[in-house]
């Protein structure tokens, strides 16, 4: 049981220097996640995720499973931008929003439930820290990372 | 002294990446995430206590995260805070520069 849980759940964390309902409406509204999030513009409902790419096709067309703005979000992932990714089962994004002293939030990723899904795991790890490198850099200075 | 809550400042992270131990943890969770205190303990010649005591520096820095699952409590590697380093001081354009040098650097030394 152990092994498995390893190699099937990613965890990122990192501090922000903004307050609950920013990252919140960061996470959730196309404007934002279009400057950070590989250009894609994500909305994120009480019921739907949808993610469109610069080209409006579809990245990411999952079921929102929990929503608590602006603490908690948990939504289904299939990588529908590559269709050997999107071949693979579904797996599941946890993200939790907790405030800090100081004006500081701590976010916290988990990308998890990738047993039925070892490329999408591959693929997604280094990009997770791009995403959430550029939300922090957008939250703090109010501008995409540079380049 | 300025005080920051965990994981909020460099100091932190090269302090805890200072240690050749707590690099050997970060390594082993590298190799396969997600391992209990009695698996990493297991695989170090040291006492429970002295991985507890990395553990909570690793932790403090952010650069491990230990979540419940049922009765045990599971060590992931975050690799966010040496992302963040990476991309104060190497941005986009120096990027492609860097990463071929790594590689070079990693295929000569694999082959010699």
């Amino acid at each position: 049981m152990t092994t498995m849980t390893a190699t099937t759940t990613q965890v990122y964390q990192l501090f922000i220097r903004a307050t609950p309902e920013q990252i919140w409406e960061a996470i959730t509204t196309p404007e934002f996640t279009v400057q950070y999030f590989y250009g894609a513009r994500i909305e994120v409902t009480g019921e739907r995720y949808l993610s469109l790419g610069p080209d409006d096709s579809v990245w990411g067309d999952d079921q929102v499973l929990e929503f608590d703005p602006p603490r908690r979000l948990v939504h289904g992932w299939r990588s529908l931008y590559s269709p050997e990714l999107a071949a693979e089962k579904a797996s599941r994004v946890t993200w939790e929003i907790e405030p800090q002293d100081g004006g500081y939030c701590m976010l916290r990723v988990v990308h998890d439930q990738l047993e039925g899904a070892p490329m999408t795991a591959e693929a997604v790890s280094g990009g997770w820290m791009m995403v959430l490198s550029g939300l922090k850099t957008l939250l703090e200075t109010g501008k995409p990372l540079a380049g | 002294m300025v005080t920051y809550s965990a994981g909020m400042n460099d100091d932190a992270v090269f302090k805890a990446l200072a240690d050749p131990t707590r690099r050997h943890l970060l390594d082993r969770l590298h190799e396969r995430d997600g391992r209990t205190l009695s698996e990493l303990e297991s695989e170090l010649e040291m006492s429970r206590f002295g991985v507890m005591k990395h553990l909570r520096v690793l932790e403090a820095a952010g650069l491990v995260v230990a979540l419940r699952s049922g009765r045990e409590k599971l060590h992931y590697l975050n690799p966010v805070p040496i992302r963040l380093i990476h991309d104060r001081w190497i941005d986009k354009y120096t990027e492609g520069h860097v990463s071929a040098l790594a590689r070079l650097k990693t295929t000569l030394e694999d082959t010699a």
